[in-house]
């Protein structure tokens, strides 16, 4: 019995159905806040800012976009960095050729075009199911990244196709310093990971999940399967070709169209298995795993294998563990490390019995 | 519960790391983003083999540089950019209190992500034989080398060894030349310039792209077959390599008449192909083999001891691991000539970037290094952090490479006004001053 | 003309090339319902072991025998590890199981015979026939001599043996097949084994073809679209897919690279393959699914 929930009672509809029910929870919710929006910042270091931070946060949008898509609206996709590639590339296009556009609104306006697109790549998951849907979104990711680098006007006709993030300035503020660009998607996350929250927990979100789980009997209850399985392609593009963005302008500063290859969809893809697909805490999680796993293993191995182990044969070893934590994953835990993470709290609620 | 356990153990770790920073030690450090797995292996095991073998045999031979000893560390990126950039960010700071005196990343996609933060950081990023042409251009690219051959001068040097190969560059007017490029910003890179030499000299040129990775060519090739061109030009990468030359067999192109280039220069992009790579020719910024003195020297004092960093030693003395020791005696000759003007101890990044711009190396000092004929004669300065411009050609005979060419210089006037237009409009969008050069000693 | 029939020939060729991997998707498709992306890496791994063990002075045969040994080890791992605790789930889920286990492969690959580039002659000439004005590739047509023997072996293996009767069981209802006493794990066991057969063999070609290397895995994108139009489940529409997309893409790249620019040979096959989709969505001789709610 760490904690107590008794005694909280809701005595109008709104308030039961607000964000955080009980007051536990809302001050565990501030505290992370307060963490992640005042803590880090002034804090953190170069390198747990740059190297660590930012990506995390990128790809846990990314994973939000691809979840919405596959965890709540059941379409597999592998086509995840082909949108987070026409975010990017949009987004640069529109700063670069509207004079003083601010960029929060190119931002805005990369991510409408990344819908555009997911719009079309997901026509065909009208008429296509399962795996044939696969094909689909790869015929996206292939596409895109051949037509990135095929025009030339895309990346202003840079010699070697690579675009280079401008001067970030929001609101009159230069915010490329390592804190600033933390703030920066920091922040993006923050809104859209409320958006989306709010969007599963709405009626769209139900459609979703009710095409997800049998389209055909989604159908025959009246749900409009062609809006639904449409607006699942729009909004996950838009939070990808959003993540895209970020990751070109506030992380790496510079991106190529092969930046987004394959690779990057899988990644996207394994974030969501490993942290749970259809829970939005799961994309947090998944990214964070995805992020830090690689990063501990080799420091771990640099601090207590050095010289044992080469570094090479460490990168095949955490290939190989990464493989087999997906396994496992899907066999033990559908539901990612979002449901790990339950069942710690509700082992926490009750303790110290064991129902 | 997982993840909690992880993230305590993570930050453990890395207090640790933190607290085991003392400041000592006379040592130098090299920060390697090495890539030994994956698919460029190949390239990286070389490279860094041949790069910390140099480093080892400095130490072993000379103690270090005037004392000081070099140390380094590996972190693997696996030739992925955002590895490439945690690995820059992880060990940027030095190591054990030994400064970073620069970064060697041998990947384009790693040397763009980390161009503004080896600015902002004021640490010398050397993309030898390859990365971003406008770099060349150090009065807006400060801290960035692209030491030796960068992509233009490679593709010029080409045409100028066609022109020889012909008895004159006038001789090569209506020839026809196809280039087969990877289809990346790589391999995209050079074709303005192969354009714009084309209506210079008047030869035919057809663009052709394999897509990435370039495990099937067949109609590529045998559009060639149609075209049948004098020259191929093959810009390749990887396992678009060994594919160009058995489809070139396959189609009944001469492989003595394709043309590789600076990363299809390897035993790795030949041998692959067997039979069919007999007679290929690449260019090549060093000899492969091992009859230099300065390879003589790491063979008994780092090989021979069992402290070379090479799994395979059979792969000593191949074109990536020499590329690596080219590299290695042109960093450790920048700290010595940075050591002269500041002082007989371990630099800062800047101080090791004006060792980079006052590199002289002419022929006397090449024979002092026991790398005559291994490198060119390169003069760097503030202007110029290309510094050479020349290529040497080879051939595969099957087994190994033969080198069948002198020095060929690229037309580097040529190709200045083009670089220093890039390099102004990139200075213009990132609002950089351009360096005053002349200002500079 | 001679031209456009070169390219149609070449193309041809090639694609048989593609429907060798393919072939081994279809076999385990159709007997457990798993979409298994990690054949490329299984090729990758057959030709690595082949080819190290080969470099160490084994005999050719030799070698080969002991690579056929270490895909059945492969396979009886894969059969006991990933696949029966994963019975009855969504096949989703069992595809994003393979996904994981093509990591896993890669890695152990790698991590046994190391990185390096090797290259593999298997004494077979590539120097170009010429017939009729036209080239075509020995070596291409020995592959394709393979392929046609392969499909040979495996539909007699399918058609005439018990096992094969038994294997065409589990893939038409895998209840009923439980039903009469056929032993479910054992039949995924010799499936895998013959898929991992299939994937040394196509792993052997594609070796002699680009090295073995690290890319060899990748040749899997090839086999998709191939897979997508000639079925999930049919040996033979594998086949016809593979010279479907191998033509088209090589016919495409000549006559259609130049108008739209070159190097369209990534997504073309893709492209195709959702046009056939759109007419035919389960390819030209897969199993027509139906639905129920």
């Amino acid at each position: 019995m760490l904690y107590r929930e008794s005694g909280q009672f809701n005595t109008s509809y709104r308030a039961d159905q607000r964000w955080f029910r009980l007051w536990q929870q809302r001050w565990v919710f501030a505290t992370w806040m307060i963490l992640a929006f005042v803590v880090v910042p002034l804090i953190g270091n170069d390198y747990w800012l740059n190297a660590i931070l930012i990506p995390f946060l990128v790809l846990s949008l990314a994973g939000l976009g691809l979840n919405l898509l596959t965890g709540y609206a059941g379409q597999i996709s592998l086509g995840s960095a082909a949108f987070m590639a026409i975010g990017a590339f949009a987004t640069y296009n529109f700063q670069l050729r509207i004079e003083g556009m601010p960029l929060l609104i190119s931002l805005f306006l990369g991510g409408l075009t990344a819908a555009g697109a997911g719009v079309v790549f997901g026509l065909p998951s009208l008429r296509i199911k399962g795996f044939y849907l696969l094909v689909s979104t790869l015929a996206a990711q292939f596409f895109v990244t051949w037509i990135l680098t095929q025009c030339g006007w895309f990346s202003n006709y840079n010699a070697s196709g690579v675009i280079t993030a401008p001067p970030l300035v929001v609101l009159g503020q230069n915010i490329s310093s390592p804190a600033g660009r933390y703030l920066l998607t920091l922040s993006v996350a923050f809104v859209l990971f409320w958006l989306a929250r709010n969007i599963v927990h709405g009626e769209l979100g139900r459609r979703w999940m009710a095409v997800r789980d049998m389209d055909t009997a989604a159908a025959v209850i009246g749900i409009p399967i062609l809006q639904t399985k449409l607006l699942a392609f729009a909004i996950s593009s838009f939070v990808l070709g959003i993540a895209g963005a970020l990751w070109a302008f506030a992380y790496l500063g510079t991106v190529e169209p092969h930046g987004f290859d394959l690779s990057r969809s899988f990644q996207i893809l394994f974030i969501i298995i490993i942290g749970g697909m259809g829970s939005i805490l799961g994309s947090f999680l998944g990214a964070a795993f995805i992020v830090l796993l690689p990063i501990l293993l080799s420091n771990l191995s640099a601090t207590f294998l050095a010289g044992w182990v080469d570094p090479g044969q460490l990168e095949n070893l955490q290939k190989i563990i990464f493989g087999a934590l997906i396994i496992f994953f899907l066999i033990k835990e559908p539901q990612g490390l979002a449901r790990l993470l339950e069942i710690v709290r509700q082992r926490a609620r009750v303790w110290p019995l064991r129902f | 519960m997982f993840s909690f356990k992880k993230r305590a153990a993570l930050i453990g770790v890395l207090a640790l790391g933190m607290v085991a920073t003392v400041q000592a030690a006379n040592e130098q450090y090299f920060p390697l983003q090495s890539y030994r797995v994956g698919p460029y292996a190949a390239g990286g095991t070389g490279f860094f083999g041949g790069f910390i073998d140099y480093l080892q045999y400095v130490n072993l031979k000379e103690g270090g540089v005037n004392g000081v000893k070099f140390t380094w560390s590996e972190c693997e990126t696996e030739y992925v950019v955002e590895k490439g950039v945690e690995c820059y960010e992880r060990l940027k700071k030095g190591l054990n209190g030994a400064p970073a005196a620069a970064t060697n990343p041998l990947s384009v996609g790693i040397a763009y992500a980390t161009l503004e933060r080896s600015a902002a950081d004021k640490l010398p990023l050397i993309t030898i034989n390859h990365g971003r042409t406008d770099s060349t251009d150090g009065s807006v690219f400060p801290y960035v080398f692209p030491l030796q051959l960068n992509p233009y001068s490679e593709v010029s040097a080409i045409i100028n060894y066609i022109g020889q190969q012909a008895g004159g560059l006038d001789k090569i007017k209506g020839k026809k030349i196809v280039t087969l490029y990877h289809g990346s910003p790589y391999g995209k890179e050079t074709n303005p310039i192969l354009e714009l030499l084309a209506k210079k000299y008047g030869f035919e040129l057809t663009l052709l792209e394999v897509p990435h990775p370039g495990n099937e060519q067949q109609s590529q090739w045998l559009n060639i077959r149609r075209i049948k061109p004098d020259w191929v030009i093959l810009r390749g990468w990887g396992v678009m390599n060994p594919v160009a030359l058995k489809t070139a067999q396959k189609t009944g192109f001469p492989a003595d008449h394709i043309i590789g280039n600076i990363w299809s220069n390897s035993e790795e992009d030949a041998a692959p192909a067997g039979a069919a790579a007999k007679g290929f020719i690449s260019i090549t910024t060093h000899p492969s083999g091992t009859n230099f003195p300065v390879l003589q020297d790491i063979g008994n004092t780092v090989i021979k001891a069992g402290k070379g960093n090479l799994k395979d030693s059979k792969r000593f003395g191949t074109v990536y691991y020499n590329l690596g020791v080219v590299n290695g005696i042109l960093n450790v000759e920048a700290v010595r000539v940075a050591q002269a003007k500041f002082g007989k101890r371990p630099l800062t990044g800047e101080e090791v970037r004006w060792g980079f711009e006052n590199i002289r190396l002419d022929d006397v000092r090449l024979k002092q290094l026991g790398a005559y004929g291994l490198v060119q004669p390169l003069k760097l300065s503030c202007s110029d952090h290309e510094g050479g411009g020349a290529v040497r050609f080879q051939q595969w005979d099957g087994k190994k490479w033969q080198v069948v060419s002198d020095w060929v210089q690229a037309d580097r006037k040529l190709l200045r006004p083009i670089i220093e237009e890039s390099s102004h409009q990139y200075a213009k969008e990132k609002g950089i001053t351009p360096r005053d050069c002349a200002k500079e000693s | 003309m001679d031209f456009f029939l070169e390219v149609l020939t070449g193309g041809l060729l090639a694609g048989v090339m593609y429907s060798l991997v393919a072939i081994g998707f279809v076999l385990i498709y159709k007997a457990s319902g798993v979409f298994n992306f990690a054949q490329g890496a299984m090729v990758l791994f057959a030709a690595l072991t082949f080819v190290s063990l080969w470099e160490h002075g084994i005999p050719f045969w030799g070698a080969f025998v002991m690579t056929l040994l270490s895909m059945l080890a492969l396979a009886w791992g894969v059969e006991r590890v990933v696949l029966r605790p994963l019975v009855n789930r969504p096949p989703i889920t069992l595809f994003m199981a393979t996904l994981g286990l093509s990591y896993v492969i890669e890695g152990l690959a790698q991590l046994l015979w190391g990185s390096q580039v090797h290259g593999l002659e298997l004494g077979i000439s590539d120097e170009p026939l010429e017939v009729g004005g036209m080239l075509v590739s020995q070596f291409d047509l020995f592959a394709a001599g393979v392929a046609g023997v392969l499909v040979l072996i495996l539909s007699l293996l399918f058609n005439k043996t018990r096992i094969g009767i038994t294997l065409r069981a589990v893939a038409d209802d895998q209840l009923a097949a439980l039903a009469v006493g056929i032993r479910l794990e054992r039949i995924w066991m010799i499936v895998w084994a013959v898929a991992g057969f299939v994937g040394l063999v196509a792993g052997l070609l594609w070796g002699a073809r680009l090295g073995v290397q690290f890319s060899l895995s990748l040749v899997v994108l090839k086999a998709l679209p191939v897979l997508i139009i000639g079925g999930f489940t049919s040996v033979g529409g594998a086949i016809v897919g593979g010279l479907i997309i191998g033509a088209s893409e090589k016919l495409a790249e000549i006559y259609l690279g130049p108008l739209i620019g070159g190097g369209i040979e990534n997504w073309f096959p893709y492209v195709l393959a959702l046009l056939f989709l759109l007419v035919r969505p389960s390819g030209i001789f897969g199993e027509r699914a139906i639905e129920r709610v």
